[in-house]
């Protein structure tokens, strides 16, 4: 058959090829990012060389080099795709969840947690240990997760609207132990606490970027194999079981994906906003609403996107890093204004 | 065939001491066309709820094709019944063609993209229901008779043998409710699908239904023949409501029409024996 009718739908072929393409920008991003930074590494150099008359003497990089090459940046713009990744991930899967086009994934309280959690390994000085900010952070995580499940997603009477509220009721106690936590801490731990806030991403050991690489694999690969459930469930709850998904369970393994993979990404990373909201959106204008393109688009512009933005943070002000939060945030929401303003982005229509 | 049966249902919402359902026996053979009304709090969305599997009833048992309901898996019970909901918001950019091919998922497996087969499916469905020019176009852009075509043919996709519809021309001006009903008749006829509608246009509902069940405060107070069922008093008793019921002067089914307080309060009729009382 002559197939279809305009071939607005996905296929397998399509989801390849688009991956491709955006797997191939966000390989040209990193590589752009290698060479940003303070230091000349003479990795430019060494191009000019290749390009000019002394090709055998291209890459002759001085061990220096090599080591903020390789042991600075490159795990430094590993760990930024990677947590890009996560977070535009989990902000697919929760606006399609929780069928709400503002949410995050920071919606359920997730930032909240993990916040307080992360300022208590500050401010107690656990900061010195191996994981001794990380590990609390996932704590608080995990606890606000499990809160915000039990009172929103455990009865047979699931509502979004319920969980969405608990997670608002649960940002704003957390928030208001942050305050007092950090009213009784000093002023060297301030900072400290205001960049992990804001999000940052220089902190990262390579045990810690590993982790993260794997929990998004596997958070990932859960969602993936759940996409075309995702699709009906994010038409509603009752359509989805009239169209055969066990709503209940997946909905359930869903949630818990897009938890952890924010949780870990938080934890290592503090709170990086706006990623995790604007990507989903400007995926699916651009490729759609099946997710079965939508999720690998979004993670592989994601890490793009925070890649571009973490490269700002460290080489805008010379001398000086900015949280990676301020940057996709003022690159963001601005953004996204305009969109609204231009109509085209109607989240309001249900 | 039976492919729907229901046996002494009741049903009550959560802890609540009235039931809304009170067992109810009904049984629907294979290709019939069946009407469900009853005024609004009767129980009528809450039985078909219970038909479909989202709602599990206290007592009694659903059997659908002699299978008790709860032993069926959702994706194998959604390739025998298909669902028209009430209305269907639209939140994500999905296509036309997207949303039809979605009824297509019961079929597949978990990782399975939709075949050429499939594609053939939705086509069909979509010719049926007159959505395939509207292929492209985003749902959230459609009106409101469009985006109630596109989810019939995203039913239809199903391939169902049992096809509910809840209130679903409720918002339809005549034309587009008269074409939804003409495509379901055909559908019934050609493919003996069997239909069941919840609506409140009992006029309608008489016209196109093989029979009528009509719900009174969670029981079944009539079923039958449209001319059995749509009487004077059975509608006084059940809606609390004064109306003349005439016939339908093609087809001899029966047609109701209101009687306002201001002529009603004569206690006679307005033009005696202009239309033939049932």
């Amino acid at each position: 058959m002559d197939v279809f009718m305009v071939e607005s739908a996905v296929t397998l072929a399509k989801v390849i090829k688009v991956s491709l393409l955006l797997f191939l920008v966000l390989l040209a991003t990193a590589a752009a990012s290698l060479f940003c930074g303070p230091a000349d590494t003479g990795l430019l150099q060494g191009f000019r060389e290749i390009l000019g008359e002394r090709p055998e003497a291209a890459f002759a990089l001085k061990p220096e080099d090599v080591t903020i090459l390789f042991s600075l940046r490159l795990p430094r713009i590993l760990f930024a795709g990677l947590v890009g990744a996560s977070l535009s991930t989990a902000g697919v899967i929760f606006q399609a969840l929780l069928r709400n086009p503002l949410a995050d994934p920071y919606i359920l309280g997730i930032s909240g947690g993990s916040a307080l959690g992360a300022i208590i390994g500050i401010s107690t000085g656990m900061a010195v240990l191996p994981l001794g900010v990380p590990l609390p952070a996932f704590l608080g995580a995990a606890v606000t997760v499990i809160l915000v499940l039990a009172a929103g997603g455990s009865v047979k009477g699931f509502s979004s609207g319920t969980m969405l509220l608990a997670g608002v009721i649960v940002n704003a106690f957390f928030s208001a132990l942050i305050m007092l936590v950090l009213s009784l801490s000093s002023h060297a731990d301030l900072q400290k606490v205001i960049f992990w806030l804001m999000g940052n991403l220089s902190l990262a050991e390579p045990e810690e970027i590993l982790l993260t690489g794997l929990v998004l694999l596997a958070g990932f690969s859960i969602a993936w194999l759940h996409a075309r459930s995702i699709n009906l469930i994010s038409l509603g709850e009752e359509t989805a079981i009239h169209l055969g998904v066990a709503v209940e369970r997946t909905r359930m393994i869903l949630l818990l994906s897009g938890s952890l993979l924010t949780a870990v990404a938080v934890s290592f990373s503090g709170t990086v906003g706006f990623v995790g909201l604007i990507i989903p959106h400007m995926m699916r204008m651009l490729l759609g609403a099946d997710h079965r393109l939508l999720l690998p688009a979004s993670l592989l512009f994601g890490a793009s996107f925070l890649i571009v933005a973490d490269t700002l943070a460290r080489t805008a002000i010379p001398d000086m890093e900015l949280p990676v939060g301020v940057v996709t945030a003022l690159c963001g929401s601005p953004y996204f204004l305009y969109l609204l303003r231009k109509g085209r982005f109607r989240p309001w229509s249900f | 065939m039976v492919v729907l049966n229901l046996e002494n249902v009741s049903f009550r919402y959560g802890q609540e001491a009235e039931c809304v359902l009170r067992n109810i026996s009904c049984t629907v053979p294979r290709g019939e066309f069946l009407g469900v009304i009853g005024p609004n709090g009767s129980g009528k969305t809450t039985l078909l709820r219970i038909c479909n599997g989202i709602l599990s009833p206290q007592q009694g048992t659903v059997a659908v094709k002699g299978t008790d309901i709860r032993q069926i898996r959702r994706n194998v019970l959604a390739r025998t019944i298909a669902f028209v909901p009430q209305d269907s918001p639209d939140l994500f950019p999905f296509t036309v063609e997207e949303t039809v091919l979605m009824g297509r998922a019961p079929h597949l497996g978990k990782l399975q993209f939709e075949g050429e087969k499939d594609f053939a499916i939705a086509r069909q469905a979509m010719e049926a229901t007159g959505t395939l020019p509207l292929a492209g176009r985003h749902m959230t852009d459609l009106s409101g008779g469009e985006k109630k075509r596109v989810v019939i043919a995203r039913a239809l996709a199903q391939e169902p043998q049992i096809l509910f519809l809840d209130e679903s021309t409720a918002y339809l001006d005549m034309k587009h409710s008269k074409a939804i009903f003409d495509l379901l008749k055909i559908m019934n006829r050609t493919n003996h699908l069997t239909v069941v509608v919840v609506t409140h246009d009992i006029n309608t509902a008489s016209l196109y239904c093989d029979r009528l069940l009509l719900l009174s405060r969670g029981n079944i107070f009539a079923a039958g023949r449209p001319e059995d069922v749509v009487t004077e008093s059975n509608i006084r008793e059940v809606y609390e409501t004064r109306v003349t019921i005439e016939r339908n002067p093609i087809s001899g089914l029966p047609r109701i029409s209101l009687l306002p307080e201001s002529l009603s309060d004569s206690r006679k009729p307005v033009k005696a024996g202009a239309a033939p009382q049932l």
